[in-house]
Order: structure tokens, then sequence, then C-alpha cells
């Protein structure tokens, strides 16, 4: 696949400490890219990078392998994660000026806005100061005036703080629908679910530099710990006798409606192994690999690398 | 459209929209007008209020020697009425009670003042005055001189009547007013103060907002934050412009209008006459009227064409326009380097420090415009703004404003570049208690 955005061999030095050491980052064309780690490791330099706040010491940005340059700023839209707006100016009034200053028309952004406006239902809000509004509205405001351009890459830092479970979900439709119309995605932030959810690759993060990268599915299942969880009917007691001469009993309960056992296999062992072990002994209604959730990996890579 | 012009655009209307500007806009001429209408109201409202003061001379020699007034009157009561008068002044009605116990040419302290209240200091004066040239007069008859009376007469007519005038290179004379130099000095320096400081502190205000709000992360998305901060303070300044431009129509409105209703035929009183009556030392006589008609209106219009007012105007608004965009460049570094008011402080005191020089200086200006001090302070950028405009009306010399111009130029090109390099690295600074050693590595560090 061809990577849309690329950053190679990224170096930033702030007075004291270094924020970026030698990262380099690939973000593939038409996917949504998680751009992970702990707060102070370097996410919010390398996306302020993209968007030319700031510069690198050293390295390069491509945008469709050419070198970043000024007027790629109205290719991008991006929504920091320290957001705000002027809160005695009236909405429309703001979201045309913001507009504007992407380099949209009045004309075109009147037009784009009205559809945005009537698409989430909001445009009674238009002559209303920003300060009556609440912080969820706000964000509502910014997350259009951010995709009203129409730019081919959208950077969403932390998008989902501040939103309610409806909005949120709101949100993260019309993310999958820029997706489906072809943007590409960078999405920096420390919800795993919503990483699991959404994200197609990511990279991770730490202490400035980039300690994991790919897609999502290779990285759950590269950290996977060979967990197997079996729904079953039967002679519980009977199975885990069965099961412990061979492999590690982790968990076991009930789960919608049955019983399960949640058991830990050697490595290259695989689930047919298992089923063969158990499948005279008790009645089989599912039975799966258990990949790690991204919180687990990571907490994992962080920790190792520490 | 350039970016930069959109913020300017935005920063003008939306400050032009306040209420508080256009509060601003329309106070500011009426409190204008009010500092030259007010103080000759209440004048006219004092005179009015007639003052009977008695006096009880237990020598009789000085009945009808110290005059009336239009609001003091004095009355010579008999000697036997002091006790009276002592037991019931409050009753009585004078306003103060005068007792001469003895010859003044003898024992000078023989004279005293009562009052049940503060006696204020006019009618002491008035006493002192007529008193004091009666002993006068009283003290030369002795020497018994042939022909004094005449002399006396004739010296007490001697005048002091300076008028000052200009010499133009061909020679010519022309009528000046110093009094209307010092005013226009005076207030020229004060309104260059008053704007560099009032909208410099908006620069500030603005700038702390953005980064408060959180909105200068996406608009720095968009544009650079040297237009950013461009365009702020040039929008800032057109406002400043505006407002003056209305002030100065509507000042004028005010004050013709104000002249045509209440003063067609008299002069116009100002308020001058106020703070000389208070400080001169001498009797207070024909320099007053002197002054006074000096200041009547039509002769203020007269005299204020002898400073050249387009170009005093002109360089105003040169020195402002300058002045404003040297200390806004300042004041937007600092609103970049803080996160809230209460740390403005330490930041404020050295920008303040040469605008409360600059007005001091400016006093002395005006006192004597061509001084060392004056003129030094008349070329550094951060104070020649108010200390020249202090200088302007009393003439200096073409190449000593060029120069100072220049200078100034230089001066608000080179806070811009300083400004803009820490502007750049504070605004996305959150939550970090600034020093000025944090500055200093902001502005080394922000090459790119």
């Amino acid at each position: 696949m061809m990577a849309f955005l690329e950053a190679k061999d990224v170096v930033k030095q702030y007075a004291g400490h270094l924020a970026l050491d030698h990262v380099s980052v690939s973000v593939p064309e038409n996917t949504i890219f998680g751009l992970l780690g702990p707060n102070g490791a370097g996410k919010t330099t390398l996306i302020r990078i993209i968007n030319q706040i700031t510069g690198p010491d050293s390295g390069s940005i491509l945008i469709n392998n050419k070198p970043l340059k000024s007027s790629d700023i109205a290719r991008i839209g991006y929504l920091p994660e320290e957001r705000g707006l002027y809160k005695k100016m009236k909405v429309g009034e703001q979201a045309l000026y913001l507009a504007q200053l992407k380099d949209l028309s009045r004309r075109d952004a009147l037009k784009k806005l009205k559809y945005w406006f009537e698409k989430f239902e909001i445009q009674a809000w238009w002559d209303k100061k920003v300060e009556e509004l609440s912080k969820g509205m706000q964000q509502k405001v910014q997350f259009i005036v951010t995709i009203l351009h129409n730019p081919q890459l959208l950077i969403f830092d932390e998008p989902f703080s501040g939103f309610d479970p409806i909005n949120a979900s709101l949100l993260k439709d019309e993310i999958l629908n820029l997706k489906k119309e072809g943007a590409t995605i960078i999405f920096s932030t420390h919800n795993m679910s919503s990483v699991e959810a959404l994200c197609d690759h990511i990279t991770l993060i730490n202490n400035g530099k980039s300690i994991l990268n790919g897609a999502v599915h290779d990285i759950r299942y590269q950290y996977r710990e060979n967990l197997i969880k079996l729904e079953y009917s039967g002679d519980t007691e009977k199975l885990k006798e069965t099961i412990n001469k061979s492999y590690e009993i982790i968990e076991s309960g009930p789960s919608n409606g049955f019983s399960s056992l949640l058991v830990k296999m050697d490595e290259g062992n695989n689930m047919n192994q298992l089923l063969k072990l158990v499948i005279n002994d008790c009645e089989i209604h599912s039975c799966k690999e258990v990949l790690p959730g991204m919180d687990d990996v990571f907490i994992k890579v962080v920790n190792e690398n520490k | 459209m350039n970016k930069t012009i959109l913020i300017l655009q935005r920063e003008y209307l939306t400050r032009v929209r306040k209420k508080s500007f256009i509060i601003m806009t329309i106070l500011g001429p009426l409190l204008f007008a009010a500092m030259f209408v007010i103080p000759g109201w209440i004048a006219s409202i004092e005179d009015r209020d007639e003052r009977q003061i008695a006096i009880i001379d237990y020598t009789g020699l000085y009945e009808g020697r110290i005059d009336d007034t239009e609001r003091l009157k004095f009355e010579y009561l008999p000697v036997n009425k002091e006790s009276e008068l002592r037991s019931n002044f409050s009753t009585s009605g004078y306003y103060a009670f005068l007792l001469i116990e003895d010859d003044l040419l003898k024992k000078s302290d023989a004279i005293r003042l009562f009052s049940d209240g503060q006696i204020t200091m006019d009618v002491r004066d008035h006493i002192t005055r007529n008193l004091r040239e009666f002993l006068r007069n009283e003290k030369l008859r002795t020497y018994e001189m042939d022909g004094l009376h005449e002399i006396i007469a004739e010296v007490n007519d001697v005048r002091v009547n300076i008028s000052t005038l200009k010499l133009g290179e061909d020679g010519t004379e022309k009528h000046t007013s110093t009094e209307i130099a010092m005013i226009v000095s005076i207030f020229f320096a004060f309104l260059t103060y008053l704007f560099v400081f009032i909208y410099g502190t908006q620069v500030l205000r603005g700038v702390m907002e953005e980064k408060s709000n959180r909105i200068v992360e996406v608009i720095i998305s968009s544009v650079k934050p040297f237009q950013l901060m461009l365009g702020k303070i040039g929008g800032i300044a057109l406002v400043a412009l505006t407002q003056f431009l209305l002030w100065v129509a509507l000042t004028a409105i005010i004050l013709f209008g104000v002249k045509a209703l209440f003063f067609s035929d008299s002069p116009m009183p100002s308020r001058m006459d106020g703070i000389e009556m208070t400080s001169t030392e001498h009797p207070v006589g024909a320099e007053m009227e002197n002054i006074e008609s000096a200041f009547a209106f039509d002769q203020i219009m007269e005299s204020i064409n002898t400073i050249n007012p387009v170009n005093t105007l002109l360089l105003f608004l040169f020195y402002f326009i300058g002045g404003y965009l040297l200390y806004a460049a300042l004041f937007a570094a600092i609103g970049a380097a803080i996160d809230n008011e209460t740390d403005s402080q330490q930041f404020m005191l050295p920008i303040t420090i040469p605008i409360i020089i600059a007005l001091w200086v400016a006093m002395a200006g005006f006192r004597n415009p061509h001084s060392d001090l004056v003129f030094w302070f008349s070329m550094i950028p951060l104070t020649s703004p108010i200390v020249m405009m202090s200088r302007v009306p009393f003439d200096v010399p073409g190449w000593e404003i060029a120069l100072s111009m220049v200078l100034l130029v230089a001066g608000f090109l080179f806070a811009t570049w300083f400004a803009a390099r820490i502007y750049r690295t504070g605004i996305l600074m959150y939550g970090k208690k600034v020093d000025y050693k944090e500055l200093w590595k902001w502005f080394k560090y922000s090459t790119k």
C-alpha cells in the first residue's frame, strides 16, 4: 500500500529534552492511523511538525512522496487536543472565519457550513455566541470546521474527549465516513478501545522513539499469549482435570449462559489440540483464541522499553 | 484573500462592534468637552454664592480699606458687638469675622480671621492683598515726600505685559501663545501615552485570550504565528485610529455646539484659570486678565493656528502609530508568554517603566523643550513617541524630527522581530511558569 504521509528520521530537540529521536512513521493512504503513546511521548510534537506549526531539527516529512510545503496546509485538517473557540464570537461567524483561514472562499464556506449544520442538526446555533454552548456542542462545531475544506489528511488529537456517548458514536461514524470517502486519518488517543474499533495501523511512540509499528491485527497477533476461550456445557470438574494435565487454566466461570474456561496453551500449540482433548468430555458451543487488547499491548510494550 | 488581512479584519470588527467601544467613543468627547465646560460652569455657580464678612476694628484705621467683590461683602461693626458675635456666630449669618486689635504697621499679627468652618484661601488672600497695598502706601506716606500721592498712583500702575512673537525665516513676526503650545504639548504627550497603553494592553489581552481559549493551535495550523501577531496588532491599531478620529470629530461637534449655545458672546472659560489662580505667588491682577483673554475661545483657535495644527496632527499620528507598534509587539510577546493576567506583572514592569519615564520627561519637555535630557529621550524609540510629542508644539528642528522618526521605525521593526521569536514559542506553551531565563531560551531557540 502506498504511503500517503511519511515522516523520515525526524529529530526535534527542545531546550533540555529530546522530543523526537529519529522517528519514522509511514501512514498508508486511505487508512485510519493510530498515533499512540503515553503523555509527553512526543505525539503532539510530531503532529505539530506535520502541521508545520513547528519545524524538525532534522529529518523530513513527505506527503504523496513530495516534501511538505506551506501550501499543503489546505490539504490538512487538524483538530488539536488543546482546542477552543473565541467565546464572544457567534458560532456561524466564527466557523466562517476559520474556514476562510483554510483558503475556502466565503461562498464555498457558507455552502458547506450549511450542509454540515443541517447534517448535525445545529442550524439553531448559528447566531449563538460560543460561550452559550456546552463543551460537547463546541466540539461539534470544531469538528465541522476541521473537515469543512475536504482535507485529504485529517489529524485528530484526542477527538473523543468531552463527548457524551451519543455524540462520540456520531463522531466515530463520521470518521469512518471520511475514510470511506477517501481521506487518510491520523488519530492520536489514549482510548484503546477506540483504537481497536477504528484504526487500521498504529505506531507507538515512547520517550521520543517509535517503538512499535504495524497493522492493528498483526500487532495483537504478535503479542498473543495463546489464550483460548472455550464455551461449553458439561461436567466442569472432569473437564478441568483433563485439561490441567497438559495446560494451565487461567479462568473459569459462566459465559453467555454456558460454562467457560480460559486456557493458556503452550507456544506453538493451537486450538485443534485443545478441541481434541476435550471433545469427548463436553458439549462445545464456541471456541476462540483471545487476542490481547491494545491496552495490554500498550502497557506491555511501554514497560518493556523503560 | 491574504490571511493577515482576514485576521486584521476579524480583530477590527469584533472590537468595533463591542458595547464598550461604542460607549467609550461617545463618552470620550463628552469628557473632553466637560473638561472645558465644567470649570467655567462651576465658577459661574460659585460666583453667585455671596459671603458676608464682619469686621471689628479696634483701631478704626482700616474702615473701607478692604474692597467688596462680587461675592465678598465686608461690613464694619461697632467694637461692642464682638462678644455677641463670638457667642452667636453660627446664627449671625456671617461667613467670617475679622478682628483687628492694633495698628498693623506696628504689630503685624494683631489681625485675626474667625469662622465656624474652614476659611477658603481666596478670602484670606483677598484681605491680605487689600491690606498690604494699603499698608505699603501708608508706610510710604510716612516718608513725607512731595507729590507722594501721584508717585503711588503711578507706581501702582506699573504693568509688565509680554507678548510672545515668533520670527519667521524672512523676518516676519507672528503672534504665538506659550500657554497654547504648553497645553497642546501636554495634551498630545498624554494622549500618546494613553493610546499606547490602552491599546497595547488590548493586544496583550487578545493574545492571552487566544492562548487560554486554546484556539491558537487551530489558527496557527492555518496561518503562521507571525501573520496572526501582525493581524492582531494591525487590527487593534485600526480600532485605535477609528476611536481617535471619532473622538476628534465628536469633540469638535460638541465644542462648537456648546459654544454656539452658551458662549455666543462671552469668552469661553478655561480650566487653566483655576490652575493659574492657585499656583501663582504674585498678586493676581492684570496678569490674570491677560491669560484669561488669551484663552477666549476664538483666540484659542487663532493661537492653535500658530503651532501648525495639521503638522502636529500628522506627527501625532506617526508617533502614536510608531509607539503603538513598538509597544504592541512587546505586549504581544508578554501575552504569549503567560497563562493568566496575574502572571503579567513581572513582565509588565519593564515595559511600563519607559512609558512612565517618558511621561516624566515630557512634563519637563514643555518647560524646556530643547534641553539635553529632553532631546535624548525624544530620540530613544521607547520614549520618543511621548517625549517628541511634548516638544513638537515648540518648533523642533526638522532634522531632529526626521532622526527620531527613523529611529522609531527601526525600533519597532526590531521590537517586532524580537517579539515574534518569543511569541511563536510562547503561544504553544501551556501551564509553564515562565521567567526571563525561559524567555531568553525561546528567543535563542526559535530559528526555524
